[in-house]
């Protein structure tokens, strides 16, 4: 590949990573990956969640230290062991949340951290000046130093952004995701200045999981998957569908368990409902994925049905409950929801296992309001056994536990609460192999119980899981869900396909 | 197990500095520090902070802060000199102050969950309006009032023999019964630990965050007013003008019990601990002739080491396990 990279007649290679290896304990983030961008390119870093692009990203800007492999930038070797010295050397990383201080002006923003000075002074002029110029440079001359950050467009923040990076010297630009946040427009704005960086011989690191974006401003693509390098080539030369196919790669694998399933009455009647413009319904007995990248607005939608966000319009009826809710009422309706941001909001990490566990349901654990700690307890010790949740106690600290673990205390939680209907967001993110099979044999045995199956409403980003364990599948694309389709109807290239937009762009 | 959590959750390290604290101070003095009339003085100086620290201590669990008890503490002394001048019996008086406190409580508890101002703010607020509002009723002047078995409360019972303690220590003794029980065997008490550990968590769990803030705003406000009742009884007169400051005494023996600014820890038994190390520094130093000064310093030491060796212990923990 790195021959490939070499063809004669074009610029040297400005970056360059060469068999970069990582692993995070027991888990291999990366498997000796290559990269390498020239002056003048910009080349895209695709592939599906989790397939190791953050990672590598983290690795170029200094904030993480691979444990093997090289890296030359402009063919002298490059090591950066603090996200400043990455910054000093000229590679600069902008994130998807933007890294600005919002409360500063323009100027003080792009300026932060090198500020001219005199005795330590800093000279505001000299500041200005120097901001004006790299706004010049990219051709927005309508953005003001003196104008608050804070009050600007989420487009003109990201300007400042860049307008940063290339103020400080920066070679090697690596953009995450830069078009989240950013309407049609903007984004066309966004490829704009990109062509003009290219032009002044940047080299840019372009990533996304929109295919049609890829094909609009990469000349060269890298995909990833699993950590290792999964292919790559000439954006031009590639069909879209290609590009899928290799982000894709495998079949899938036998991780599912599938008991057959009766799905009967309907629990869950969403009908128009906006955030989402969703419609759809879920039967006792079934499992309904919602794909969808991170971003596509399917937290939000979860988070409108269980009362945590506001509705906008439409309809939602579940058993015979319609009309607003809190999360309060859901829980007692009959709906649990498991939080995809498990340290932030799933789990209070600071309490006990118990105590996490039995969150929504102290009713019952002692007489009329108290609540014993030794039934709580018991209570808690039960799912500990048949959840093989590895803790020393039920009063051990959540923080302790590992990532597999703590999930599956968060699970045990609506098990405890003994809900009908689940909703799940991403259920399975950044915990071990054997955790998650645990998880799936678990949703797949509340679903076929004999008595009293359960319906789960089942959100994530990893296709293969969604093929694996649902009945029917839903794609989110761009805050809009599409139609509800049985999973025969569906594969992994498929789900991508809509995901992405790439159906759009082919 | 269950030991070691119950000393997790009251934090041993109060206790031993507790124990340090009184050796140091016995050694310094001599045993009669420990006798039965000194330790009864000390827990006469210290029942008012503990009071009102009781309800800190549950609004410091759930992540806020109550600035206004020291205000509502004075408003509490004129309302119950306000009654008995009115011809009130003397439990009635009491009950009204305590209830006239409650409601400074539940409008903080309105304030914060309605608006979503800060705790922090709205209680710094309510803190000079509490204060206005004693001295207006005061009409800016000490209030006089009959002398009734109100002022006896903290007085050392009459046939002098040790065990029996004034009824204001038994009333602080039982009411942190009561506090102890609430967060540790009620629902109330297990949610304010789920907010203030992780409030999203507990919104998740289908917690009711509002009415439990609003209650435990409640309480602080109704305990801040027993504190006061206790001081009418220390002064004898409804006075407008004392216990400024109280909130940062009470706030402080919270914090050097164990309990985080960020929430989701504190105990009843540290909080006591923490209070009657305050106690004891304040005794022990005028006993020992040592200037206001002195004493002054070595409890903001004692604050700072307190919360600085609990960070280390808990990153140590952290990293052990």
């Amino acid at each position: 590949m790195a021959e490939a990279l070499n063809r004669s007649g074009e610029s040297p290679e400005l970056i360059s990573m060469r068999g970069i290896s990582k692993a995070f304990g027991a888990t291999v983030a990366l498997d000796a990956v290559d990269l390498a961008v020239r002056a003048g390119e910009v080349c895209a870093l695709v592939g599906q969640n989790g397939a190791g692009k953050s990672t590598l990203m983290a690795i170029l800007a200094g904030a993480l230290a691979p444990d093997s492999g090289e890296m030359r930038l402009g063919g002298v070797p490059y090591a950066p062991r603090r996200p400043l010295d990455a910054r000093r050397a000229g590679v600069a990383m902008i994130y998807q949340e933007l890294s600005l201080a919002p409360h500063l002006t323009v100027s003080e923003n792009i300026v932060l951290g090198l500020e001219p000075t005199r005795f330590g002074v800093v000279l505001r002029d000299r500041a200005r000046a120097a901001a004006q110029a790299a706004l010049d440079a990219l051709g927005h001359h309508e953005l003001k130093p003196d104008a608050v950050v804070g009050a600007l467009p989420p487009a003109a923040q990201q300007l400042v952004e860049i307008a940063r990076a290339t103020a400080t010297g920066a070679r090697v630009l690596a953009l995450d995701e830069p078009t989240s946040s950013l309407a049609l427009d903007d984004t066309r704005r966004l490829f704009d200045l990109l062509r003009q960086l290219k032009r002044r011989g940047h080299a840019v690191v372009y990533i996304s999981h929109f295919i049609e974006e890829v094909k609009a401003i990469s000349d060269r693509f890298v995909v990833l998957r699993d950590g290792r390098n999964a292919g790559g080539g000439a954006t031009g030369e590639t069909p879209a569908d290609e590009i899928v196919s290799l982000m894709v790669g495998r079949s899938i694998q036998d991780l599912y368990p599938r008991t057959a399933r009766r799905a009967s009455e309907r629990l869950l009647v969403v009908d128009s409902l906006s955030p989402g413009s969703a419609s759809f319904e879920l039967r006792r007995g079934e499992i309904l994925g919602v794909a969808g990248l991170v971003g596509a607005g399917r937290t939000r939608l979860l988070r409108a049905i269980f009362g945590l966000a506001p509705v906008k319009s439409g309809r939602i009826r579940l058993g015979v409950y319609t009309g607003a809710a809190t999360p309060h009422a859901r829980w007692k309706q009959g709906m649990g929801m498991l939080s995809e941001d498990r340290g932030g909001e799933g789990l209070a990490v600071g309490q006990s296992v118990a105590d996490n566990l039995t969150g929504s349901r102290l009713q019952g654990l002692g007489p009329g309001f108290f609540v014993m700690p030794s039934r709580q307890r018991a209570a808690a010790e039960r799912w500990i056994d048949r959840l093989g949740i590895d803790c020393r106690s039920a009063w051990q600290v959540t923080a302790e536990l590992s990532g597999g673990n703590q999930q599956k205390v968060a699970v045990a939680r609506l098990l405890h609460h003994d809900v009908d209907v689940l909703v799940l967001d991403e259920p399975t993110r950044g915990i071990d192999v054997a955790s998650k099979a645990q998880i799936y044999d678990l949703i797949d045995a509340l679903v076929s119980a004999a008595e009293r199956p359960k319906a789960v409403l089942l959100v994530s980003s990893y296709f293969p899981e969604l093929l694996g364990v649902c009945d029917r599948i839903a794609v989110m694309s761009r805050g809009r869900l599409g139609p509800v389709r049985p999973v025969s109807e569906w594969n992994e290239h498929s789900l991508l396909m809509d995901a992405s937009g790439a159906r759009a762009a082919s | 197990m269950t030991w070691r959590r119950f000393l997790q959750e009251s934090g041993l390290g109060v206790l031993i500095g507790l124990a340090v604290v009184a050796l140091i101070f016995g050694a310094l003095i001599g045993p009669q520090f420990f006798r039965a009339a000194n330790l009864e003085l000390m827990a006469r100086q210290t029942v008012i902070v503990c009071v009102a620290a009781l309800g800190m201590t549950m609004v410091i669990i759930s992540g806020g802060i109550d600035l206004s008890v020291g205000s509502v503490g004075a408003l509490s002394t004129v309302v119950t000199a306000l009654l008995l001048r009115a011809g009130a019996g003397p439990a009635i008086a009491a009950l009204g102050a305590v209830g006239a406190a409650a409601a400074c409580g539940a409008v903080n508890g309105l304030l914060i969950t309605q608006l979503r101002v800060v705790p922090f703010i709205v209680t710094l607020g309510t803190m000079l309006l509490a204060r206005g509002a004693a001295k207006g009723l005061a009409d800016e002047r000490r209030v006089e009032a009959p002398m009734t078995w109100l002022n006896s409360l903290l007085r050392t019972a009459q046939d002098g023999r040790g065990l029996i303690l004034p009824g204001g220590i038994w009333i602080t003794v039982i009411v942190a019964v009561l506090v102890a029980l609430t967060l540790r065997y009620t629902r109330f008490g297990r949610h304010l630990f789920a907010i203030g550990s992780n409030e999203r968590t507990a919104r998740l769990c289908g917690v009711r965050i509002n009415w439990c803030k609003w209650g435990v705003y409640t309480i602080s406000g109704a305990l801040a007013g027993l504190a006061g009742v206790l001081l009418f009884s220390q002064l004898s007169v409804g006075d407008p003008t004392v216990s400024v400051g109280l909130e940062l005494d009470v706030i402080a023996a919270v914090i050097i019990g164990g309990g985080s600014f960020s929430g989701g820890r504190g105990s009843v038994i540290g909080t006591m601990a923490g209070a009657a190390i305050m106690a004891i520094i304040q005794v022990g130093c005028s006993q020992q002739g040592l200037p206001n000064w002195v004493q002054q310093i070595v409890t903001g030491t004692i604050i700072v080491a307190a919360v600085a060796l609990d960070r280390w212990r808990q990153a140590t923990g952290a990293q052990a396990s």
